[in-house]
């Protein structure tokens, strides 16, 4: 991590701290002072508001986990005892399960501003990996803590999600015996889950100690994508910012409110207040909003091995973004025919998502297949055609110039 | 504004895949009768929840457990408004085993306000047995649990409908001598039919209600239809009974973002004015 830093320890415990661990100069390096590009718009405050939902999912998460008993027996009067008689309990809950649907909500949008804008390309390749891997373990985390209510959809969800792996050749039985801790979903499945939920988290603060490390070697990416060139094309920081984001967080936590307080359940499945019944399956089966272009995927395939495979294989492929898009212009902005490709291509993973929630059968099924071959078609011929067919618009000469020609669109010769 | 369009239009779009839930088969939706507790100003109205809560003490709980209800949750704030001294008279008119007691006993004794709503039976197969091989379920979260109609945007808008699936099969009966001829020849035995019923159109719960069944103490005339919609609001409660309080908490937290927001807002404009 490096940025110009003027930090000079004024106090007597600052140098003899300086001497020891050089903190505070990191913290004005990197948190203070760290040169940001001056144009970067309101898509790039959910870096931020992500950070903000890990905090409170882990606040939130930490005292539930004070009142809830993970065992099948117990686990679902549990969580009615947290919304009933604990203190505030039902807000606890409600913030976070509404929180895990504003998380994906704003991972989402920090996705697509990335794909939007190039954020994946040369230099940010790994910045872009780690976020790939940060989303996977939000999956992980989130499709386990739907399971700990031990509701209906909890325990056939569970039971649904967990059978996939047994698909995999020779070792998939092995794999699905090993995440349910016997021979079917029961309570050592709820208590593996229950430990694994805990633990996901902090593995996640520490991927995204990563993500902000790789983000600080080469900087931000801005709406032009042309690279920072000198001192008048950034501005630090703190306040810049630091003001900015803050706000945008409030707004986003009003959004949050409104969910928590005046619609707590409709981002969930109503069955999930009924308690888990091995022997009844409900009549449709279906996950949380923010799987379900995963899932329409997985139907799509009629092969259950090739289902999984073309699941797994849909945020795999992510991986490999960086090389797949050949286009040297990394915005959006200055390429005519990318951008209207990057907006089918947003309609068709909400049109997966909608199809995810139907039952598979007739046109839904149809459907789900053409726009499945589209998904992988948009990375391994569109993307790498367009980098080489098409040709962008002149972009501007720098972060400073293009700022300054928006707001004074007449005093800017053209070059 | 730009930014705003984009969300709009993309908060349209993730709208209609969120939890685009399916109506269970040939489930009739409910009747769309509307409830004082509605909407984010909607509140419980305490005379009605307390004659929810005596239909219900008089005519479900003969078969329906509510395991997650004690009686001194009617005296809390947000329900039914019945005072301490009431509640203590309500247990106390029902007999709670309690012990082991010093000689390794159990005893009886009268119920306290910190007992649980008594269930009807020892356990799921003895409630089987009483009612012809059917469950009655436990209602403590029956309007959270069973949607009166589906469909993303109507959900959203007019929530699941719980409240009006419990209204609707209360009123939704076909007596049998109504029934066509092709009904009557797939009727099972000892069943009613009953469109709203969320399992199938055949139910086994004969229709509980019937004129004046219950003494309203407020002398509300005790119609099936009055009895119906007053055991609804009452179940709503008994499945969010913090409904109040949420909404109260609501209001505040969102006045205090708001004005938090603009004050973020005009300090970043002042901060920002001089960055170009």
């Amino acid at each position: 991590m490096s940025g110009p830093s003027n930090y000079k320890p004024t106090t007597a415990f600052g140098k003899w701290m300086h001497e020891r661990l050089p903190i505070m100069e990191m913290v004005q390096g990197q948190a203070l002072d760290f040169p940001t590009p001056k144009n970067l718009n309101y898509w790039w405050t959910f870096g931020g508001i992500l950070a903000v939902m890990l905090v409170v999912q882990i606040v939130t998460g930490v005292v539930l986990v004070m009142h809830y008993t993970p065992h099948v027996d117990l686990a679902f009067a549990s969580v009615e005892h947290i919304m009933r008689d604990v203190n505030s309990g039902w807000l606890l809950r409600y913030m976070h399960a509404n929180g895990a649907s504003m998380f994906f909500i704003a991972v989402y949008i920090h996705m697509f501003r990335g794909m939007y804008y190039g954020s994946y390309k040369a230099p940010r390749e790994v910045l872009w990996m780690i976020g790939v891997l940060i989303y996977l373990v939000m999956m992980a985390t989130a499709f386990m803590g739907y399971v700990l209510p031990w509701g209906q959809m909890s325990f056939w969800g569970a039971k649904v999600i967990t059978n996939l792996f047994s698909a995999i050749p020779f070792v998939g039985d092995s794999i699905t015996t090993l995440l349910w801790g016997g021979y079917s979903v029961d309570n050592p499945t709820l208590n593996r889950f229950f430990s694994l939920h805990y633990l996901l988290p902090f593995v996640l603060a520490a991927l995204i100690g990563l993500h902000i490390w790789a983000l600080h070697v080469p900087g931000n990416n801005n709406p032009t994508g042309v690279s920072v060139k000198s001192s008048q094309d950034t501005l630090p920081f703190h306040p810049y910012y630091t003001m900015k984001d803050a706000f945008a967080i409030v707004v986003f936590l009003m959004f949050y409110a409104a969910w928590v307080f005046f619609a707590p359940n409709y981002l969930g499945h109503a069955i999930n207040y009924q308690e888990a019944d091995p022997l009844v399956t409900p009549a449709h089966i279906v996950p949380e909003w923010y799987y379900l272009p995963f899932y329409a995927i997985l139907r799509a395939i009629p092969d259950k091995l090739g289902g999984v495979l073309a699941m797994f294989g849909s945020i795999l492929i992510l991986f490999a973004l960086p090389w797949l898009d050949t286009s040297k212009v990394r915005s959006g902005s200055y390429r005519p025919i990318f951008k209207q490709f990057f907006w089918i291509f947003a309609i068709v993973c909400v049109a997966l998502g909608y199809l995810g929630s139907k039952p598979a059968e007739g046109w839904y099924v149809v459907f789900s297949r053409i726009l499945t071959a589209y998904y992988f078609a948009h990375f391994l011929v569109i993307l790498p055609l367009l980098g080489l067919l098409e040709s962008p618009k002149p972009l501007p000469s720098s972060i400073s110039d293009d700022v300054l020609a928006k707001k004074n669109p007449a005093a800017v010769p053209a070059e | 504004m730009k930014l705003l369009k984009t969300l709009g239009i993309a908060a349209t779009g993730l709208l209609l895949i969120f939890s685009a839930a399916q109506a269970a088969e040939g489930q009739k939706d409910a009747k769309g009768i509307s409830f004082s507790f509605e909407g984010p100003f909607g509140t419980f109205d305490e005379g009605q929840l307390q004659r929810g809560y005596k239909v219900y003490k008089e005519v479900c709980s003969a078969c329906h457990a509510m395991q997650y209800m004690s009686f001194r949750n009617l005296s809390q704030p947000g329900g039914p408004g019945f005072n301490e001294e009431q509640v203590k008279v309500l247990a106390a008119e029902y007999t709670m085993q309690d012990g082991p007691g010093e000689d390794g006993e159990m005893f009886e004794r009268p119920g306290l306000p910190s007992d649980r709503f008594p269930s009807p039976f020892p356990n799921p197969q003895a409630a089987r047995v009483a009612n012809g091989g059917a469950l009655p379920p436990d209602l403590s979260l029956i309007t959270k649990y069973r949607p009166g109609w589906y469909g993303t945007f109507n959900q959203l808008v007019n929530g699941i409908g719980g409240p009006q699936y419990v209204y609707s099969v209360l009123t939704g009966y076909v007596p049998d001598e109504e029934l066509s001829e092709e009904l009557k020849k797939e009727q099972p035995e000892g069943k009613a039919y009953n469109p709203y019923f969320a399992n199938g159109h055949w139910i086994g719960m004969a229709a509980p209600l019937s004129d004046d069944q219950v003494t309203y103490d407020d002398g509300t005339p005790a119609t099936v239809d009055q009895m119906a919609r007053d055991v609804s609001a009452f179940l709503a409660w008994t499945a969010e009974p913090k409904m109040m309080e949420r909404k109260q908490t609501g209001f505040m937290v969102l006045i205090y973002l708001g004005i938090l927001a603009l004050l973020l807002y005009l300090v970043k404009k002042k901060i920002w004015a001089n960055a170009h």
